[in-house]
């Protein structure tokens, strides 16, 4: 029992942090309609710069200043360079394809050529070497910051989307983007600001990943990156609670099937579930059946 | 309109031209060399050794290290007066870590620079590509360090100066059951990686056949970071010993979330993939009193191994590591081949090397075995005091020597 609790635990911390990266993967496809597969490469850089700056802020000698100050740092850059990829790769996309049919493919192909982009541009900037984290708080209480920290996002995101104006125009844009530009909605600060909130949580997320257990390196991204969009799929991509209860859940599936004799499968584990979720309710488990227009 | 599709022909028209040009330009200069050139060098000239290396791209690092110790000990030879009277010009390629460039650099230096031996590349995947090209055109290569005991099996011409994984993973349980006299033991290893999965299963094989016993088993997906439920579940077992033959990236977060779990970094033995100056860094004190099987260590009391170190340490101002001093031994024992081979034909090199016993050098004292593997004493490391240090040598065959 004790066991099974303490697995619980460690669930739900590792399934905050994976559901605080699936918050930009869901946030991006709830108002384009686009997987942003460079969204993970933002969380590798996120989690690079979070290192630099924790160093350069002192590191251990000074924990709390440089733990605070490295997340600021690390989060300002990401939101800086999920803005810098949205204008590169996707908006002058957008606005070639506007009024034509088939304009959900080309986004998705310069994602996946800004992904390996990034990852190659970090691998030739800071090499292929595993760095680690300094050790800012022990891990017992790094869990409880990164609990604590999901659900405090979680919450103000549900603000944000539900009661300001902003919120207002992103639920807008995510119905239909030209009837909220004819509205008067200014759609690509609304869209900036979306990819802004997800590179920030995703780099958020980084630096709290990387100081609970890993190193950072190049390709860290695609690991974290895949179950979060597992996340945000099973939780019905598009839908924020979703992508919490998706990211809660693929945490605890994981440390669950530690506890078998079967702990080298879990990866399966997880793909499994996504399969029977979609294969039960194609739209995710808090997805809304979406009204197709006649 | 038209001016500009003009101007764009225009473009494309040059573009092909010097693409024509180009063609040529190479064509004339692979020519030129072929016939005209030497089979065999005069006896005034100096040998030629091909070393194929990972000078950029992943394993960068891990190449460049090996290069030095085979500078090191290219240049101690040269000093001396060479090989037979003739020095030695070591003729170094980068295949980028990339397994296609490997082949084209490997066939290279045996076709066009016509090298009498290959040393070559840190990884067992790049190492197996090379040995095929270099057993196919019948040149002698030798691996520094690659350890999977697939490389050697491509044919007669391919030798290694490392111990493979086979015989690591049983001197480790040699040394666990053995030396440490521990019956009980855990064991966590990466069930989708080749090196961890495959020393992991000789590991348990061989503790069983010594009267041990793995008590408790966990594997994980390499990717994975998050070790605290395997290793709660590894503390609650109690083994008296746990054996974690993984990279040491896998090992700095499994070091440093045991620690919070209770666990003592002396509870763990691992494998050469320890050996990283990263894991001293992120994770030394929390594994101190570890210990691990590798190929070398800097304090190891051989003569051999500190006059090289030494050397290392004069010329590169840095210390060595296991790569550096297998990339000294592979070239040293090349060389040494080389100097008792009846011949000056690659053949001769390699039944040279393939004659090999009691070589001296920084990593031991190596024979040549029928597989064309070294057979040489496996080194136990211990990390005190966030460094490497030197605990004691391993070997269960009687017939060498430690």
């Amino acid at each position: 029992m004790d066991k099974i609790v303490s697995a619980l635990i460690t669930g739900l911390a590792q399934g905050a942090m994976i559901a605080l990266v699936s918050l930009g993967y869901t946030m991006v496809y709830g108002i384009l309609k686009l997987i942003n597969f460079a969204h993970s490469e933002v969380f590798m850089m996120g989690a690079f710069i979070g290192l630099f700056s924790i160093l350069a802020f002192g590191g251990q000698s000074s924990p709390l200043v440089a733990g605070v100050a490295g997340t600021l740092c690390a989060m300002a850059f990401a939101g800086l360079l999920g803005t810098l990829v949205e204008r590169v790769a996707y908006a002058p996309l957008r606005a070639r394809g506007r009024g034509k049919a088939n304009t959900r493919i080309t986004p998705l192909v310069t994602a996946l050529g800004m992904s390996v982009l990034l990852q190659n541009l970090a691998q030739l900037l800071f090499t292929a070497r595993y760095r680690g984290y300094p050790q800012l708080l022990p891990i017992e209480h790094t869990r409880k910051v990164i609990f604590v920290t999901a659900v405090v996002v979680m919450v103000g995101l549900e603000l944000l989307v539900h009661r300001t104006w902003m919120g207002k125009a992103m639920r807008a844009l995510s119905v239909n983007v030209e009837a909220a530009r004819l509205m008067g909605v200014r759609t690509s600060r609304v869209i900036s600001i979306t990819f802004i909130t997800g590179s920030v949580l995703a780099a958020l997320g980084a630096v709290l990943y990387c100081l609970d257990q890993s190193q950072v390196y190049p390709t860290m991204g695609v690991v974290i990156g895949t179950r979060a969009f597992v996340a945000a799929v099973i939780g019905g991509i598009g839908n924020i609670p979703g992508a919490m209860l998706g990211g809660l859940l693929i945490g605890v599936i994981g440390e669950m099937t530690k506890l078998t004799p079967y702990s080298g499968l879990q990866d399966v584990l997880i793909f499994t579930a996504l399969i029977v979720v979609l294969l039960v309710k194609p739209t995710g488990l808090l997805g809304k059946q979406a009204i197709e227009k006649v | 309109m038209l001016g500009r599709r003009r101007w764009w022909m225009a473009v494309a028209a040059l573009g092909a031209a010097t693409l024509g040009l180009c063609g040529c330009d190479n064509k004339s200069k692979e020519a030129a060399p072929g016939p005209d050139r030497p089979a065999a060098p005069g006896a005034s000239e100096p040998w030629k050794v091909g070393a194929y290396l990972s000078l950029s791209g992943a394993e960068t690092q891990f190449g460049i290290e090996t290069k030095e110790g085979i500078e090191l000990a290219t240049d101690a030879i040269n000093a001396k007066g060479g090989v037979k009277g003739r020095q030695i010009k070591v003729l170094y390629e980068d295949d980028k870590s990339n397994p296609q460039e490997t082949n084209n650099k490997v066939l290279q230096l045996i076709n066009r620079d016509k090298v009498v031996a290959l040393l070559g590349e840190v990884s067992s995947s790049r190492s197996k590509i090379g040995g095929i090209v270099a057993n196919k055109y019948k040149v002698p290569m030798i691996t520094p360090s690659s350890t999977s005991p697939e490389v050697t099996q491509v044919g007669p011409f391919v030798f290694r100066v490392c111990f493979t994984d086979d015989e690591q993973g049983k001197l480790g349980a040699e040394f666990v059951v053995k030396t440490l006299g521990k019956k009980k033991v855990g064991l966590i290893y990466a069930s989708d990686d080749l090196y961890s999965a495959g020393l992991a299963q000789q590991f348990k094989d061989a503790v069983v056949q010594r009267g041990g016993a793995v008590t408790i088993e966990k594997s994980f997906p390499k990717t994975e970071t998050n070790f605290t439920t395997y290793i709660n579940e590894l503390r609650d077992a109690k083994p008296e010993i746990i054996y974690a033959p993984v990279y040491y990236s896998s090992m700095v977060p499994i070091a440093r979330q045991a620690k919070a779990a209770g666990v003592p970094g002396s509870m763990f033995v691992g494998g050469d993939g320890w050996d990283a100056d990263t894991l001293l860094a992120d994770a030394g004190e929390e594994l101190e009193g570890a210990m691990f099987t590798n190929h070398y260590a800097p304090d190891v009391p051989w003569p051999n191994a500190q006059a090289f170190l030494k050397a290392y340490k004069d010329r590169f101002k840095h210390e060595p590591t296991s790569l550096g001093a297998m990339g000294y031994d592979a070239a040293l024992m090349l060389y040494d081949a080389m100097g008792r081979a009846k011949a000056d034909t690659p053949e001769a090199i390699r039944d040279a090397i393939a004659e090999t016993k009691g070589f001296e050098g920084a990593t031991g004292t190596i024979a040549i075995d029928a597989e064309r593997n070294a057979d040489k004493a496996v080194v136990i490391v211990q990390i005190k005091g966030k460094k490497f240090t030197y605990y004691t040598t391993v070997n269960d065959k009687p017939a060498a020597k430690p």
